[in-house]
């Protein structure tokens, strides 16, 4: 395979492996309408345990995800907790949680700001093994299954009646409250839901580039806004829940095709989050410029006969 | 049925914008009771709906709702004996959700919500029936987003809802201000057969003293924060605009310009 097709090869499984990241953003950004940005920091937070679990302890890297994901529930459980039960704004509430948990990131990976897993097991290394495929087609095969098992879960969880309910919460939440939902809850059950897939995601991203690094969450929740908008943008305003899921994930996809894309055309890397920022900053601006150009435009002096 | 003892609440206490809202209430509600609430702005009758509700904590005083003392508890436990419907027809509904998921939600009032799917297979036949009722033609939009119904329909369906799983209590706080007086029309005859049918005990807050006198058994008339004018049977019934007029001049010492009342 040539160096281009390679290069996106890998950027097409590091994108799945983030739309896990995505999924965890579309919870609160676009369910609950809340925009979580404890994300940062749980990303790097999977990302670190499960460096540090295998480095260290020798952990089965499976094991290792799930501890990430119990690490990610709580660091949702911290938001939920300043958010539901002492009225921090959200915002504030996840720039709380995500400074915290840089310094315990630095902690868990025992003061190194960088933990590799050069010759450690992972679950890629370990289908690799098994299957003889390389290691970006075994990312991308083990990617899409995790992908497509979350987005299984997630429809059939906001199907249900505490899915239902979660839903109303983001949508109305004084009526949710008036139909007997604590909305304390169902805050704090999407938070921390969506902390745990961020995590996993960064759990997987670690395994998948053999090290953990402290700074591997810098910028995810705008990476994450970026691929929601980019697959909104993509496939349209889909109506049912399940293809808006999918949606997320192939935003993330194409995210890091277009990120592999400027950088095989020389862009340097340091300014990918630069691009990242006026793709998002653009998605949220023209909508607005449309509607006001329209209602200027629509302004006729004295009236018109053909209005 | 319903009783409020010495219920008082003032807002921003000990500040420049302290307001005393409910100063002392009491109020005695016997079992399919429907009262009409009546007085001008400010007079504490939405501060009564939303304290009864659990939407703020009262300061002092009692709320027995059928024996159970629910002072204290918080608006989402209360929920299970109540029905509300508010004057802000964008408040009752969830917009981005299909009308029968909105159902769905309300007919778990007071249940426990658990993994089971949000809409059961034969409940979709029960609220084909139910929306057939209200004669506006929703039961072939069971799926559409509630965003896209007019403030009337979402009146109408936010009453379905609050009647779906019947209530022990209806607080209906001003539910046609906010519509055009043919749609305002439709929603309360609407309300008076929904309450009708399910012998339904309920508070109406409303600003049209001809409502007021014409619908429900009894009639409240509030003024800051207390009740000055309580008025059932008979008496209620053979009530006049004037009465009521004359009776709020009486209150208020006669400065009641400038208020919604007099465009009833």
């Amino acid at each position: 395979m040539s160096g281009v097709a390679l290069a996106m090869l890998g950027a097409v499984s590091q994108g799945v492996l983030w739309g896990l990241m995505v999924l965890g953003v579309y919870i609160t950004y676009k369910i609950l309408d809340i925009a979580d940005l404890t994300v940062d920091g749980s990303f790097a937070l999977g990302g670190c345990v499960c460096a540090a679990m295998i480095a260290n302890k020798g952990m089965n890297p499976i094991l290792a995800i799930l501890i990430a994901l119990f690490a990610g529930l709580a660091a949702g459980a911290v938001t939920g907790f300043l958010h539901t039960v002492f009225d921090i704004p959200a915002i504030l509430s996840g720039i709380l949680t995500q400074i915290a948990l840089w310094s315990i990131n630095l902690r868990i990976m025992g003061g190194k700001s960088n933990v590799p897993l050069l010759k450690a097991q992972t679950i890629f290394s370990e289908v690799v093994k098994a299957t003889g495929l390389t290691q970006s087609q075994v990312s991308l095969i083990v990617g899409l299954i995790i992908a497509a098992l979350m987005i299984v879960f997630l429809y059939w969880l906001f199907g249900t009646e505490i899915g239902a309910a979660l839903r109303a919460t983001g949508n109305n939440e004084a009526m949710i409250r008036a139909l007997g939902v604590d909305t304390r809850k169902t805050k704090m059950i999407a938070l921390m839901l969506s902390n745990g897939l961020v995590a996993v995601s960064g759990a997987l991203v670690c395994q998948s580039q053999k090290f953990g690094d402290i700074n591997m969450g810098t910028g995810a929740i705008v990476i994450g806004l970026a691929s929601i908008v980019i697959g909104e943008v993509l496939l349209g305003r889909l109506r049912s829940f399940g293809s808006r899921l999918i949606s997320a994930v192939v935003g993330s996809v194409v995210y890091f095709l277009i990120r592999a894309i400027v950088l095989q055309l020389g862009m340097d890397a340091n300014d990918m989050k630069l691009l990242s920022a006026v793709i998002v900053a653009l998605a949220l601006c023209v909508p607005v410029a449309i509607n006001k150009w329209k209602i200027r435009s629509a302004y006729k002096e004295g009236g018109s006969d053909n209005a | 049925m319903l009783e409020l003892h010495n219920v008082k609440k003032t807002f921003n206490k000990g500040t420049i914008n302290e307001k005393k809202a409910l100063q002392g209430l009491e109020l005695t509600l016997q079992s399919e009771d429907f009262v009409t609430i009546i007085g001008g702005n400010g007079a504490g009758k939405s501060t009564m709906l939303n304290m009864i509700a659990g939407v703020y904590p009262i300061d002092e005083g009692k709320i027995i709702l059928d024996g159970t003392d629910i002072s204290r508890k918080p608006e989402y436990a209360r929920a299970k004996y109540l029905g509300r419907v508010f004057q802000d027809p964008m408040k009752g509904t969830a917009a981005g959700m299909e009308i029968q998921e909105n159902l769905a939600l309300a007919y778990r009032r007071g249940r426990k919500r658990g993994l089971k799917w949000a809409i059961g297979k034969d409940e979709q036949v029960f609220y084909k029936e139910q929306l057939k009722a209200l004669d506006l033609g929703l039961e072939d939009r069971m799926t559409s987003k509630v965003g896209l119904l007019s403030g009337g329909q979402r009146q109408a369906l936010t009453l379905l809802m609050a009647s779906l799983q019947k209530p022990q209590l209806l607080l209906l706080d001003e539910h046609t201000a906010a519509l055009d007086p043919k749609t305002a029309a439709k929603v309360l005859a609407l309300t008076e057969k929904i309450i009708a049918e399910h012998h339904l005990t309920a508070m109406m807050v409303t600003h049209n003293m001809k409502d007021a006198i014409r619908l429900g058994n009894r009639l409240i008339m509030m003024h800051e924060g207390r009740i000055i004018y309580d008025v059932a049977g008979e008496e209620k019934k053979n009530l006049q605009v004037s009465d009521l007029l004359a009776k709020f001049e009486q209150a208020s010492g006669g400065e009641f310009a400038n208020d919604r009342m007099m465009l009833a």
